[in-house]
């Protein structure tokens, strides 16, 4: 088992990223516009979770001090996890959150493509299992966004200024900090920036069916994926998503 | 005495998906191993997706069936890889699922037939349902809606 603190950190990332995603999109539950996306959206949720029971899962072994992923989940604060900024942004409208799915698919699903030949066979088999998942996934949320960017006049605009309140969240996904680099050294997992090229190629392709223009800026705002910066939509969720653990500390179903 | 692994293949091969009840959990293709290790039985899962909260109970009807059959000391290991494919479904599995108005997965995407009237005129209404393993789709020719089992 490798357990340097950049392969712990490494993992969180994984596992914060569709914790935190799959906390957002279960907040829909009962509420989409129609009944097949409500279904729809709690079992996109339910998929990030199961998905984050074995990075967190892992990153508790690694980690070696005794904590299991339930105690990751909702035992830690907002600076230590090291999801991406795009999956802690407000759900908005049903557009909007298509939207956020649909870039943070389309990244996922590229990095656990590269994640299947990763040195370390527990992740590669994470990933192997996942990107299953994700692949239908990115096919619902490519087909959705489609549609409502090339749809009304009303749905069209909703995602436009979707795509641009969006847009400067996705660059941090591909800026290399110290752990990555050093997960790329060793071969666990991809430098981020090499995904880039796939990831411009895929959502320029479904940006044109849809109708819709990237903004031409290429701002990232950072400091997600390194704990430092937050924005304050996550402890919001984490107030939500920890409060029964908190006041009721070991609570079993 | 210790009953041997065929035994018990067996005896699993009676307990029911717990959304699913009409097949197995062996039928599924969920069970990866049987094993004794000592005195204690060792069954290898895998679950079907990720997040399915069918997981936890399917290893609880195991374990209760195993008790049952008089086996004290069961161990209940999760296994992801080789990740499940809906290839490692039985045939027999299939039939059932057919029978119980599910149609069964098909490498192509989508359900051969209509489950119900076996007419091709089929659409699909989500790429969801109701369960994790499932989309819904609908016939355009008795109009039935119906669930299918999603291929993966």
């Amino acid at each position: 088992m490798n357990t340097s603190p950049e392969y712990f950190e490494f993992l969180c990332q994984m596992g914060d990223n569709t914790l935190i995603l799959g906390h957002r999109v279960s907040e829909w539950c009962g509420h989409a516009p129609v009944l097949e996306e409500d279904i729809a959206l709690a079992n996109t949720a339910l998929d990030l979770i199961g998905q984050t029971q074995m990075w967190l899962g892992l990153a508790a072994e690694a980690e070696g001090a005794g904590r299991d992923a339930d105690a990751l989940a909702m035992l830690r604060d907002a600076w230590d996890f090291r999801n991406c900024l795009l999956v802690e942004q407000p759900n908005g409208d049903f557009g909007q959150t298509m939207l956020r799915q649909f870039l943070f698919d389309t990244w996922h699903l590229e990095t656990l493509r590269a994640l299947e030949t990763s040195t370390e066979p527990r992740v590669a088999e994470i990933a192997a299992k996942a990107v299953k998942e994700v692949s239908y996934h990115l096919e619902r949320s490519a087909e959705t966004v489609i549609a409502l960017g090339d749809g009304t006049e009303e749905s069209h605009a909703r995602m436009q200024a979707a795509l641009n309140l969006l847009w400067p969240y996705v660059g941090e996904m591909f800026v290399p900090d110290a752990v990555d680099l050093a997960m790329a050294q060793a071969g666990i997992a991809p430098n981020p920036t090499s995904l880039r090229p796939a990831f411009d190629a895929r959502v320029i392709e479904a940006m044109i069916e849809a109708t819709l223009i990237l903004p031409d800026s290429r701002f990232a705002h950072k400091g997600g994926r390194s704990g430092k910066q937050h924005s304050e939509h996550l402890g919001h969720i984490l107030t939500q998503m920890q409060w029964l653990q908190r006041v009721y500390p070991g609570a079993v179903w | 005495m210790k009953p041997d692994t065929q035994t018990i293949w067996g005896w699993l091969n009676e307990v029911p998906d717990p959304e699913i009840p009409v097949i197995s959990v062996v039928d599924l293709g969920i069970v990866r191993g049987v094993a004794w290790e000592g005195e204690t039985l060792e069954i290898a899962v895998t679950p079907t997706y990720s997040g399915c909260p069918a997981t936890a109970i399917i290893a609880l009807d195991i374990e209760t069936a195993l008790h049952d059959r008089g086996i004290e000391t069961v161990r209940i290991k999760t296994q992801i890889s080789p990740a499940w494919t809906t290839d490692w479904l039985s045939d027999e599995g299939r039939a059932k699922l057919t029978e119980y108005g599910i149609a069964p997965p098909r490498a192509a995407g989508g359900p051969e037939s209509c489950p119900r009237c076996t007419s091709k005129n089929v659409h699909r209404i989500s790429q969801f349902g109701s369960t994790p393993c499932k989309a819904q789709w609908r016939c355009g020719d008795c109009l039935e809606p119906f669930d299918y089992f999603k291929c993966i």
